[in-house]
């Protein structure tokens, strides 16, 4: 027996917007009956390109039906823009969580939005679509390894077992497994060795340089996050590899600060400057 | 979990404890609980228990050898019907230590199948018996596959998912003809159908005590007369050497009671249940579209049907059924976890759209014709809904 939060369950028998759309703007399909599961995600945009409405239609387990539901909750009102952004953990979130094995379901909805806003741009989905690039690494389900570094890269998956569950490569015989592993391996070698050259290359920047380099992540990354919420933050001084930030509004008083300063700020500038950066509050 | 009443379809996963058989055992826990290898009256006593559950299990199988003293020796109990086969089929290759091959059918439960990969692992040839999309075997196939190298043919009696009925008989003597020793996982059959090993050229048999109305955490295996058997799990003297370990005596006087009912019952097993799943199958064909029965219809067990509810997914199903406490269960992939469908609907070829919807409802005496009325009653809705939402219905039409 699954073990489905209440969300889930709701989404699934509850389902928002089942359907076609008529005359949809955009339309994504994704998976097939062999694969166990699949997703027509329908879309219509109005003059501000804004997605008005979006429908879904769905075959799979009450995983895949319920991640449909919430794909399409979470989809409409969004410009394309914002949409082209949506990723299967915006998805998992919605529905709480999901168990690790039905993960797959989760990045169905997120190619199928994929699919769609291609479909809208008018780009062919071979275009869009990665399972059409790259080489052929699981045969039972089509996965290629362009799908599989990108799966990867956005839900940081290191193993093949976790491959598996999030997009079905190794799970029909099982032959792939080891190259999947070793695509894996080399997808986290690169990452180290593409942070150590950003380390080393934050550490060669001038004083004024680094202020800028932080001053712009957090502009851009960090305050429109903490903006949602009410907070801000300001940078104080940069020392070494210590950044040393002020918490302005709402996250000043936070009781949950410390996480906050941990779990966005310092995670946002190791990912977008270097990963060996620790913040300060001051 | 809801206070519905509960419409329990799934017998081939388990059964019911029959209250009879509850009543057997109970006494075994805090009364009578001596260890029946004891000197003492109050342990030793119990192992007269302990052999006439193996008269009742030597019956329901129609086993009739004695030795001098009047006992079964062909049976041995175990913790159940998974260390049954695994007993049996490393024993096979223990004592016949110069073959290193195995044959066993595409369909046989994981209890048998991991096994077999297990053996390729360890550098033995095992060869899988293909079926057809029937989930007959291929007879022409096994003739082929037992040579002189085989030390076992191992083929399940009855299929736990289609309900499909094996020629075991005919498939020992091919065994036979090469020098094989033959297996049959008997698991689901017994109790269903009626056995009878007095002139059987089965040389070893599983069964499992909580597919029929016994409880879980005992099973038995069957080893004919004059079969050598190295035991699978050594330690005292128990079980005449074969199985050590202090026996489970309260389950084992269940199983023994269990078999016992079980053949009284035999008859209802293949006109009462048989109706109720006759009843349930015909309606759901006649009521709703694109439906197909999986397994070979005319030689299956009475209790089981395995049906496909075309364009939509097991789990679904399942999970819309749990709301009205019904328990059945899938061949989808989805119910387990991995991702392919059944290795059974696998390997008869069953096309996508129905394997993943294949839906499997078993039966025992235990079920009532308002069981089958509420599964009637509930399940069309739930079939129209899920296909409603499903992007390959009308599709194809």
């Amino acid at each position: 027996m699954w073990d489905y939060t209440d969300k889930v369950m709701d989404h699934f028998l509850n389902p928002r917007n089942v359907g076609e759309v008529e005359n949809p703007d955009g339309t994504g399909d994704v998976g097939n009956m062999s694969c166990g599961d699949a997703l027509k995600l329908t879309f219509k945009i109005d003059a501000e390109g804004r997605i008005i409405e979006a429908k879904f239609k769905t075959f799979g387990c009450a995983s895949a039906i319920a991640s449909s539901s919430a794909l399409t909750e979470l989809i409409i009102g969004m410009t394309i823009e914002e949409a082209k952004n949506v990723t299967n953990q915006d998805i998992v979130k919605i529905l709480g969580e999901l168990p690790e094995e039905k993960m797959h379901c989760s990045v169905m909805g997120m190619e199928a939005l994929q699919a769609a806003i291609a479909d809208y741009r008018g780009e062919t989905v071979e275009e869009a679509d990665d399972d059409h690039e790259g080489r052929i690494v699981c045969h039972c389900f089509g996965v290629t390894d362009t799908k599989i570094r990108n799966v990867a890269k956005a839900n940081k998956l290191k193993t093949a077992a976790e491959i598996t569950n999030y997009c079905k490569a190794g799970g029909g015989c099982g032959v792939c497994l080891d190259d999947i592993q070793d695509i894996l391996d080399g997808v986290w070698q690169e990452h180290s060795a593409a942070a150590e050259q950003a380390a080393d290359a934050f550490a060669g920047l001038s004083i004024v340089q680094k202020v800028i380099k932080v001053q712009e992540v957090i502009d851009k990354e960090i305050k429109p996050i903490l903006e949602q919420d009410g907070g801000s933050i300001e940078l104080f001084d940069v020392a070494g590899n210590v950044i040393k930030v002020k918490l302005k509004g709402r996250c000043a008083t936070c009781p949950s600060a410390l996480v906050t300063l941990e779990h966005t700020v310092a995670e946002k500038l190791r990912e977008f400057i270097a990963p060996e950066l620790t913040v300060e509050r001051v | 979990m809801n206070s519905k009443k509960l419409i329990y379809v799934d017998n081939n996963a388990t059964t019911a404890v029959d209250p009879e058989v509850f009543a057997a055992m109970k006494p075994f826990f805090c009364e009578q609980y001596g260890n029946p290898s004891s000197i003492h009256s109050f342990g030793g006593s119990v192992a007269a228990h302990i052999n006439k559950a193996r008269e009742q299990v030597a019956d329901l199988l129609g086993i009739t050898n004695r030795n001098k003293l009047g006992e079964v020796t062909e049976l041995i109990f175990t913790s159940c019907g998974t260390e049954s086969d695994s007993a049996a089929i490393y024993n096979a290759l223990q004592i016949c230590p110069k073959k290193k091959k195995v044959v066993m059918s595409k369909v046989e439960h994981p209890a048998v199948l991991n096994v077999g990969k297990e053996l390729e692992r360890r550098g033995y040839h095992v060869e899988y018996v293909p079926v057809d999309k029937k989930g007959r075997l291929d007879m022409e196939r096994l003739g082929e596959m037992v040579d002189d190298n085989t030390a076992l043919v191992s083929v399940m009696w009855a299929n736990n998912e289609t309900g499909n009925i094996y020629p075991v008989e005919k498939i020992a003597e091919i065994a036979h003809l090469h020098g094989a020793l033959f297996h049959t996982d008997a698991v689901q059959a017994v109790g269903k159908i009626p056995i009878n090993l007095s002139e059987s050229a089965i040389d070893m048999l599983s069964l499992s005590g909580h597919k029929l109305h016994a409880p879980k955490g005992v099973g038995a295996l069957y080893i004919k007369r004059g079969i050598r058997f190295r035991p699978f799990i050594t330690g005292g003297h128990q079980e005449k050497g074969r199985r050590g370990g202090t026996e489970n005596v309260a389950s084992i006087i269940a199983l023994g009671k269990a078999c016992e009912l079980a053949g009284k019952y035999i008859g209802a097993e293949n006109s009462f249940v048989r109706e109720l799943r006759d009843r349930l199958e015909k309606t759901i064909i006649a009521t709703m579209p694109d439906i197909r029965v999986n397994g070979d219809i005319e030689n299956r067990l009475p209790n089981t049907t395995c049906i496909s509810f075309e364009y939509i997914e097991g789990e679904s199903i399942l999970m819309l059924l749990d709301r009205h406490g019904i328990c059945a269960s899938s061949g989808s992939a989805c119910t387990t976890g991995s991702l392919e469908p059944s290795h059974v609907l696998r390997a008869m070829g069953v096309p996508y759209t129905a394997a993943h919807g294949a839906i499997r409802f078993s039966f025992s005496r235990f079920n009532t014709e308002d069981d089958v009325d509420k599964i009637i009653e509930a399940l069309p809705p739930i079939i129209a809904w899920l296909r409603e939402m499903s992007p390959f219905w009308n599709k194809d039409k």
